[in-house]
């Protein structure tokens, strides 16, 4: 992993600790999350760690208020369980807790997304004849249509960012303009895909996604080629803010506890 | 009624071969030992239910015993695919596997509505989703007072549904706590349940609000210690996240996941001689 130098010649960074840091801080204080795991599960919890120690982390596997000090490798974690303010069934979390319209921000990964936000987690390749098959839905296509916004964190290139999914598993967008207030789904939707190279947000009026942040040293040259469809660069263009030591140092104790937690550290396979 | 029973009493005699049996768990209590007996008995033909289809399933599926899987997520969390579950319905290996794909939370909703007695599950769903195009068991209703488009998905109704918990008393009453994940609405959903638990105790002395299955709601209860490994029983034994990434290497292979399954499940005559072998060549593997 290449390690980043900023200006300060101290601070220093990987591109996934960056695309970490800026997907945290896009979680306000207090808000009610639905977690996936992986990526998104440890910027929640950084997040939670660092400047919002009231979000609420839900897991679709039951927990609530979940916080957890070492990252879970699976949704059902006992970490969570022990950690959280109560645990509810399965079938709660989703009717009472998700459709019931309780859920701020939908945290979620991706296999792939599309110039409209779309989630592919299904399959690549032909639906029955599959090149590739993936694990699948999950709890994604509810959480992306019912939680009132949604975040998208993924590593960004040109087979994770393709003009046209070969399979919509869970709905950003779907083809742009008012197509998804029009199929009446609740939520507003994808706000932002934050990646290991820049911040991806929503044309307000076409829904397209738009290059609107770059992280420090990514030029939008290399943005443009990691994704499949000629992207758009707002004319506001930021640079994401240099992640601070207080993150960085929060993000890698929680990396090192969770290694250690689960046995990486003495080299996974045993 | 639920009889305390050996685990291949209850296997043999409540699983029959077609039948569709659900052995749920949420990472947390999956009825590993339960799977085990399955394949040791050469089940033929079962359609499996799970929302996460994890290295139970990839086993039962890898040692030919299911015809179809339904499921909404289906991996080795945290780890990647599972090899069995893909070389099963990419290759037709070592028998195909039809497969009916869902969300989770349809596949929660029709867990209750299985538990309910009702015909089909309703939620608000899959909008934009593309399974529903590929899925003919998802379908759209109208809200007959406003009139609002729903999703509607078949009840599921297994014919067994096969869980593991913490505790039975002796008259057969189960208690379970932490990630309890769909296991309830599971067991009453289904026509029989099995129910593999960590302890016998006299008393359950369980809180009045806690998850309690009563005895006359199961068909069978088998004490078998250690029987969600390696997922985990909270209170009891912690996962063991280190076979979940070494099940990667052992399930990438034909030949090397049916040496696994030959040696630790077919050649072995119970969970408790799975133990004992998996101890051995665990402890083998480390000392080279």
């Amino acid at each position: 992993m290449d390690a980043l130098k900023t200006n300060t010649g101290v601070l220093e960074f990987t591109a996934t600790e960056i695309m970490t840091v800026a997907a945290s801080r896009l979680l306000k204080d207090g808000t009610v999350c639905f977690v996936g795991i992986g990526l998104p599960s440890t910027a929640a919890n950084l997040a939670r760690l660092t400047h919002a120690p009231d979000v609420v982390l839900i897991y679709e596997s039951g927990p609530i208020g979940a916080k957890p000090t070492v990252l879970p490798l699976s949704i059902g974690d006992g970490e969570l369980a022990l950690t959280a303010d109560t645990v509810v069934s399965t079938p709660e979390i989703f009717r009472y807790w998700l459709q019931g319209g309780r859920i701020d921000v939908g945290f979620l990964g991706a296999a792939q997304v599309d110039r409209f936000a779309n989630i592919n987690t299904t399959v690549i390749g032909d639906y029955a004849n599959p090149k590739v098959r993936l694990p699948g839905a999950g709890g994604a296509p509810e959480i992306a249509s019912q939680a009132k916004e949604v975040f998208i964190v993924l590593k960004q290139s040109t087979k994770a960012f393709v003009n046209k999914l070969p399979f919509i598993t869970s709905a950003g967008y779907l083809d742009g303009g008012d197509a998804r207030e029009k199929a009446g789904i609740p939520g507003k939707g994808p706000a932002a895909v934050i990646t290991d190279l820049g911040i991806l947000t929503p044309d307000p009026v076409t829904r397209e996604l738009t290059l609107t942040s770059v992280h420090p040293g990514v030029t939008v040259e290399q943005v443009k080629a990691a994704t499949g469809w000629d992207l758009k660069v707002s004319p506001d263009l930021t640079t994401t803010a240099v992640p601070q030591s207080h993150e960085l140092e929060a993000l890698r104790d929680l990396l090192a506890h969770t290694a250690k937690a689960h046995g990486q550290s003495a080299g996974g396979e045993g | 009624m639920a009889r305390l029973t050996p685990l291949h009493e209850a296997v043999s005699d409540i699983i029959q071969n077609g039948d569709t049996v659900a052995l749920e768990g949420f990472t947390h209590l999956i009825p590993h030992a339960a799977g085990h007996e399955i394949i040791r008995q050469g089940k033929t033909d079962l359609t499996l239910v799970r929302m996460t289809p994890d290295l139970i399933y990839d086993q039962i599926i890898g040692s030919g015993c299911a015809s179809k899987l339904i499921f909404s997520w289906g991996g080795n969390p945290g780890v990647g695919s599972l090899h069995r579950f893909r070389d099963a319905i990419e290759q037709g290996w070592p028998r195909p596997l039809a497969y009916e794909e869902h969300s989770h939370a349809a596949l929660a909703n029709a867990y209750v509505a299985g538990a309910s007695n009702l015909p089909f599950a309703v939620l608000r769903g899959y909008t934009g989703s593309d399974l529903p195009k590929v899925n003919p068991n998802i379908r759209f209703i109208e809200c007959p007072f406003t009139g609002e488009k729903l999703a509607a998905i078949p009840s599921i109704r297994p014919d067994v549904t096969v869980i593991h918990a913490q505790k039975a008393d002796r008259r057969g009453n189960v208690l379970l706590w932490g990630i309890v994940g769909v296991q309830k609405e599971a067991v009453l959903a289904a026509k029989r349940a099995i129910v593999t638990v960590e302890e016998v105790v006299d008393e359950l002395d369980a809180p009045p609000n806690a998850c309690v299955l009563p005895r006359w709601a199961v068909a069978a209860v088998c004490h078998v210690p250690g029987g969600a490994y390696p997922s985990y029983a909270q209170d009891y034994y912690e996962r063991d996240n280190r076979f979940y990434q070494a099940w990667d290497a052992i399930s990438r292979s034909r030949e090397a996941f049916t040496a696994w399954i030959d040696r630790h499940v077919r050649n072995t005559a119970d969970f408790e001689e799975f133990k004992r072998v998996f101890a051995e060549t665990t402890k083998s593997k480390e000392a080279v």
